[in-house]
């Protein structure tokens, strides 16, 4: 790495997050271990420390599962509790890997490593095709609006490298996917094992024409996952020097969500509806010509009108919808159930607020897509459609519309948790 | 046409700009902990970014083991001075004074565990609701666990099997009183970013992380840097070496890398190369499998 590492070739990567699920039978960790072992991220003193505790253990192998789970429990039980979160970079791209546990009862961690995903890695073991837990991991990429998920079909070592197999799965999958809305499927054989198509292509599967899935991560088209068309501006705070030299300045700090800012735009301000136009946008490095997501500037506006944290900067004849009524598919992450007519805090992009839990409308089966119209217990790690009333109006778009501006999460008002994550239908 | 996206670097910027205006608009009493290492100075300059041409809202709170290299205060007190920043230093030799701690005896021993108890002490005198650090989820598995806003209760401790889950940019940082939350803005970074960050911010560091001679011993596999506090066992000689620090902290614990390099690419270069992690060096980490998981739950850094 030393003789080809280019500083400037590293300043220009690209960031893609990718989330991974998975139980350890499909051989997740194995596939993770080889990304990172084979684009030198694990080093030599972790690779020791995880071989020492292997030994420890009594296990054969050197178990890479041990360098994602980071906690005492996980590693005494074997199991991934909660989200652990693994870095890696190739000349090409820098990665982030949220590594979830797959299980029915983790559910909320997959959705949470999903939430602020590009790219959803699923693997498929060859041997058993698509099971009820890859049903699962693909309704939750397509429920969390992940754009791109790739199937790795693994362990294709184990069944003769077979292309009849690898079509059948493909099949089996495609009769299950029209219920889901995912732009950009991609599949992949692969054995994490023995190296087939990970990195280099395999000399045991002539049959696939495909990339192999480092270069899939390194290559697939990211940078349209952003909404550029519709400006969004949630205000995160009124930045305001009171010094000599910035006496009279009142800027108003934010990270854009949506669309493309310019001086000389006009903008409105919501909720108050007040028109003006972008006087300069502002960032340390000086003033800039045009801001778009996700970056983190400072906008200054021509006429000084009432805006503050929680409000949102957005052009003038594109306004994101204004409203105290919400229909949200919400995921429960709490053991104390969802309750009907419950009151809890909402926070919405910068803004908090209090709701009530106006219907339950259905619950989903998550591994079936069911709808069962008659079952309103909604506990942990179960989805359901909800009806919501906020206490003033809230201003969103759709969450298949923009990830940001359609999101919220349900606050216990008693214990501070994070009950619940709801996408804006 | 324009290419409507950032590069990695700019984007881990976006997010820990986004995470630290949140901490000024959601907390009442935040602080910035500074050790004077390379990542509280990123944090520092990123905290400048996201207020300008506001000061920073906040004082920054460094915790002192009194076993600092020198350089670190030296360029401590000059950086505070240059940015009119507030400093609160928490002193742990007054909390050995007064009986709050006991210091640890024999030849490893170490202040490293002690800044648990005058962080504590710290948050508790000044009644900060939030401290931003600079810990990194590649440094150490137990830390590739953490949140960006992450939950302490009233006794500072860390219940890493029950955290809030963290939704896109939905950050939850309600508490009850007397609780706090630690909030890590660069979590999404690793050394190499850090570095690379630097060199393009061109950001000044003490000069310990530029090759210059010192004396050193070594033990357990590790180079230390020698100080008058530091007892020598029979077996162990001083020797002087050129080194350089991969990363700065209590000198008990800090180890030093055989190194001649003497500039930010040189390091950039170094780092891109090495096959340790740069915790490898540090004493406080090789304690036990768990070292720090189990001194976070305490309520460590």
């Amino acid at each position: 790495m030393s003789e080809e590492f280019n500083s400037d070739e590293y300043i220009n990567m690209e960031l893609l997050r990718f989330t991974t699920a998975g139980s350890v039978d499909d051989g997740k960790s194995t596939l993770i271990g080889r990304l990172l072992y084979d684009s030198k991220a694990i080093f030599e003193d972790q690779y020791e420390a995880v071989k020492v505790a292997s030994e420890k253990r009594g296990e054969e192998y050197v178990n890479l599962a041990l360098l994602t789970d980071g906690l005492r429990a996980e590693r005494e039980q074997g199991i991934t509790i909660d989200v652990a979160y693994r870095y890696f970079s190739t000349p090409r791209r820098k990665f982030i890997i949220a590594d979830t546990p797959g299980h029915i009862q983790y559910t909320r961690n997959m959705v949470t490593g999903a939430s602020t995903a590009n790219l959803a890695l699923i693997l498929v073991d060859a041997r058993k095709g698509i099971l009820e837990q890859t049903r699962r991991h693909a309704f939750i990429a397509s429920l969390l609006k992940i754009p791109h998920v790739v199937f790795c079909i693994n362990k294709m070592d184990l069944v003769d490298y077979s292309e009849e197999v690898y079509n059948k799965i493909i099949e089996d999958f495609k009769s299950f996917s029209t219920k889901l809305e995912v732009t950009d499927i991609r599949f992949v054989p692969i054995s994490a094992l023995k190296g087939d198509n990970i990195v280099d292509r395999s000399q045991n599967m002539n049959w696939y024409q495909g990339p192999t899935l480092l270069y899939l991560l390194e290559t697939i088209h990211i940078a349209s996952d952003f909404d550029l068309v519709n400006c969004r501006f949630p205000v995160q705070s009124v930045i305001r020097p009171f010094s000599d030299e910035f006496h009279d300045y009142r800027g108003y700090a934010g990270r854009v969500s949506g669309g493309i800012f310019k001086p000389g735009d006009t903008v409105m301000a919501l909720p108050s509806g007040f028109t003006t136009t972008i006087k300069q946008i502002d960032t340390f490095n000086g003033s800039i010509e045009e801001a778009y997501p996700p970056m983190s500037v400072t906008l200054l506006l021509q006429d000084e009108i009432d805006i503050s944290r929680g409000d949102m900067i957005v052009r003038e004849n594109n306004v994101p919808q204004v409203d105290q009524d919400i229909d949200v598919m919400m995921v429960w992450m709490n053991e104390k159930p969802l309750k009907l007519g419950g009151k809890y805090s909402i926070r919405h992009t910068t803004k908090e607020l209090r709701c009530l839990i106006k219907d339950i409308k259905y619950k989903v089966d998550i591994n079936t897509l069911h709808r069962n119209l008659e079952d309103k217990n909604i506990g942990l790690n179960e989805i359901a459609r909800v009806s919501i009333r906020t206490t003033q109006p809230l201003f969103f778009d759709k969450y298949k519309l923009n990830r940001i501006t359609g999101s919220i999460i349900l606050i216990d008002e008693g214990t501070n948790e994070t009950l619940g994550a709801g996408m804006i239908i | 046409m324009t290419n409507y996206s950032l590069n990695h670097l700019q984007e881990l910027e976006a997010e820990s700009i986004f995470v630290m205006r949140e901490v000024a608009a959601q907390f009442e009493n935040p602080g910035l902990l500074f050790s004077g290492g390379k990542d509280s100075i990123v944090m520092v300059h990123i905290a400048r970014k996201a207020f300008w041409p506001a000061r920073i809202p906040f004082p920054l709170v460094h915790i002192d083991t009194g076993h600092n290299f020198e350089e670190t205060l030296i360029f401590r007190d000059e950086m505070v001075g240059k940015l009119g920043a507030k400093l609160i230093v928490g002193s742990v030799q007054e909390a050995i004074d007064s009986g709050l701690a006991t210091e640890e005896t024999g030849f490893s021993a170490s202040r490293n565990m002690l800044q648990t108890i005058s962080l504590l002490s710290t948050i508790e005198k000044y009644k900060f609701d939030a401290l931003l650090g600079g810990a990194r989820r590649d440094e150490e598995k137990a830390r590739a666990k953490e949140r960006f806003f992450s939950h302490r209760d009233e006794f500072g401790q860390w219940d890493p099997k029950n955290q809030r889950p963290e939704l896109w940019n939905l950050f939850n940082g309600k508490k009850k009183i007397g609780e706090h939350f630690r909030v890590f803005p660069l979590s999404n970074w690793t050394e190499l970013d850090v570095w690379m960050y630097i060199r393009r911010e061109n950001i000044e560091l003490p000069s310990l992380y530029f090759t210059h001679e010192r004396q050193v011993f070594k033990r357990d596999g590790m180079l230390l840097a020698w100080a008058p506090f530091m007892m020598l066992k029979d077996t162990e000689q001083l020797e002087t070496r050129t080194v350089r620090c991969r990363t700065i902290g209590d000198m008990t614990c800090t180890g030093v890398v055989l190194s001649e390099a003497n500039s930010i690419d040189d390091i950039v270069a170094e780092v891109a190369a090495s096959r340790e992690t740069e915790r490898g060096n540090r004493a406080d980490d090789k304690r036990s499998e768990s070292a720090m998981e189990d001194r976070k739950k305490e309520g460590y850094f």
